[in-house]
């Protein structure tokens, strides 16, 4: 049995004529949070976006190397759709959808055309449940999203990736936009969810890598400096940019 | 102390002649408007909207053929018009974003929007009416559609391009084809705008009269046939305000109080709808 879900081999990428990730390898384990952290621009938001090939929404953007998903090669796929579906992604600031509640959440589940009323509900209802959203809402699922806090409104973007029941969540600094105890419900949601799949998460806040995760990865100038179990990492680390950068000296 | 007094009064000297200015701008409006209030508003009646023409020189009669041309004249304007606008700015803001072809079209719909409606009227005249043989409300209702299509294809290029672009790449990441964004995103976060975009562009369409002249002409008569000539308000207000009668002219001045009235109403409507959403999202 692999515990590895994704494994990075050889990835290099590149904007245009300009490299960004140098001969990353990689591998993420299953059913744990892993942390990207390092200064901006090291390329970990860049690395994150090649998993579900966010990329390819650009043009000129170039993948070398593989990413090895169930053993097939996450570049090489042609229906990038279908590969979003079992990936999904979480960004910086809340993105809800100009809909109703309800509608935010079923919307994945009716882009794979579930139509069937009770079983949408149902998994609605689950979905929130997970995001730890329910109790908040569930008198006011049909009102417009827009109503929501922050912290609610990424709670319910959490949602709405969840109820596709992803193998991964793809999270892209997910608290930077909120306030600290809608942060603190985020982590532990995070922390929660990895019981039902698999987390990596983009954060420049490495109090946060040190809380939420169980391996830490840490980039700089787009290469893989050091990736080790989040404990050792910080306690241990075996680079001298690691331990210069998590202790502050530089970032 | 001197410098001072010389400063201040610079000052009001420039003070006085912005205000006049502005006062001397809007004179004229308000004098037009007035004008139109005082004598259009007491030339409306009922008959107007409900009776045929008569011959010249004969009491009575009104503008109903008039009113329905205008009103099938710009429907299918509408119809063709806000379409291609619609998807050409759709085209420059989802699909061709930052491309050379979608730079160039969008340049050229600002060229587009200034070209003289007598122009587009002359244009149609070479490619419709003179190949059909005659003039048509088909012609009239193309010609329009040529001056409303770059006024709301901007509006949809800028409206399009205010939503938000992570909003675009959350429906991409939960593995939405890009077809789905637009229709079920992309335009529902820009619904007002669009909404907007579409009654400006019909004001603007509204009141034209020169392309109208050669495209859908006139008729004495009511006339629903697409393919032949129609009357329409703004082509009617022309002949009857040239005209040498003096109730024709009494209903050319109800005929441009009505118009104008709708064209004032499109446009604040727009302004409201423009306000709401905004105050919607601060």
């Amino acid at each position: 049995m692999d515990e590895y879900i994704l494994k990075v081999k050889k990835l290099n990428f590149y904007y245009g004529k300009k490299q960004v990730l140098f001969d990353i390898d990689m591998n993420i384990e299953k059913n744990c949070v892993t942390a990207l952290i390092g200064p901006s621009g090291c390329g970990k938001t860049t690395f994150l976006r090649c998993f579900n090939r966010m990329h390819d929404l650009y043009k000129g953007n170039r993948y070398e190397g593989e990413i090895l998903y169930n053993n097939t090669d996450i570049l090489k796929i042609k229906d990038s759709i279908k590969l979003r579906s079992k990936i999904g992604m979480v960004f910086q600031s809340p993105t809800p959808f100009p809909m109703s509640i309800f509608d935010n959440v079923a919307y994945g589940l009716r882009l794979k055309g579930i139509k069937n009323r009770a079983e949408l509900s149902d998994r609605v209802e689950d979905a929130l449940i997970k995001a730890a959203l329910w109790e908040e809402v569930k008198d006011r699922l049909s009102a417009s999203s827009s109503g929501l806090s922050g912290g609610q409104q990424q709670r319910l973007v959490i949602a709405r990736a969840l109820a596709v029941e992803p193998d991964i969540l793809l999270f892209d600094e997910p608290t930077s936009a909120l306030d600290p105890i809608a942060t603190s419900k985020i982590e532990e949601l995070m922390i929660a969810l990895k019981k039902i799949t698999t987390i990596i998460v983009v954060t420049h806040n490495m109090q946060q890598a040190a809380r939420v995760s169980d391996f830490t990865a840490f980039f700089y100038l787009g290469r893989l400096i050091e990736f080790n179990k989040t404990e050792e990492f910080f306690t241990r680390p075996k680079s001298k940019q690691t331990e210069d950068y998590i202790t502050g000296k530089f970032g | 102390m001197d410098n001072l007094k010389k400063r201040e009064l610079v000052s009001k000297i420039f003070i006085f002649i912005s205000t006049f200015t502005a006062i001397l701008g809007l004179f004229w409006l308000v004098f037009i408007l007035s004008d139109l209030l005082i004598k259009g508003a007491a030339s409306i009646n009922w008959s107007l909207f409900v009776d045929d023409f008569v011959p010249p020189g004969l009491p009575g009669g009104g503008m109903k053929p008039a009113f329905i041309g205008q009103l099938i004249i710009v429907s299918i304007a509408v119809l063709i018009g806000i379409p291609i606008g619609l998807l050409g700015g759709t085209y420059i803001a989802e699909y061709g974003r930052n491309s050379k072809s979608a730079k160039f079209i969008s340049m050229l719909s600002d060229l587009a929007t200034s070209i003289p409606s007598i122009v587009v009227g002359t244009f149609v005249y070479a490619v419709v009416v003179k190949p059909m043989g005659h003039f048509s409300a088909l012609a009239g209702s193309f010609a329009l559609a040529i001056i409303m299509i770059p006024v709301m294809l901007k509006t949809t290029e800028n409206m399009l391009k205010l939503v938000p672009w992570n909003l675009r790449e959350a429906a991409f990441a939960l593995g939405t084809p890009y077809y789905k964004v637009i229709f079920q995103i992309v335009y529902k976060s820009a619904l007002t705008g669009l909404l907007t975009g579409t009654i400006l562009s019909i004001a603007r369409i509204a009141g034209e009269t020169a392309p109208l002249l050669f495209t859908s002409l006139n008729n004495s008569f009511l006339s629903c046939n697409l393919t032949q000539p129609m009357a329409s308000l703004t082509v009617t207000i022309y002949r009857y305000a040239m005209g040498p009668y003096d109730n024709w002219h009494t209903m050319a001045w109800a005929a441009s109080f009505v118009i104008t009235a709708f064209i004032l109403i499109l446009t604040i409507i727009s302004r409201i709808l423009v306000k709401w959403r905004y105050s919607k999202n601060g």
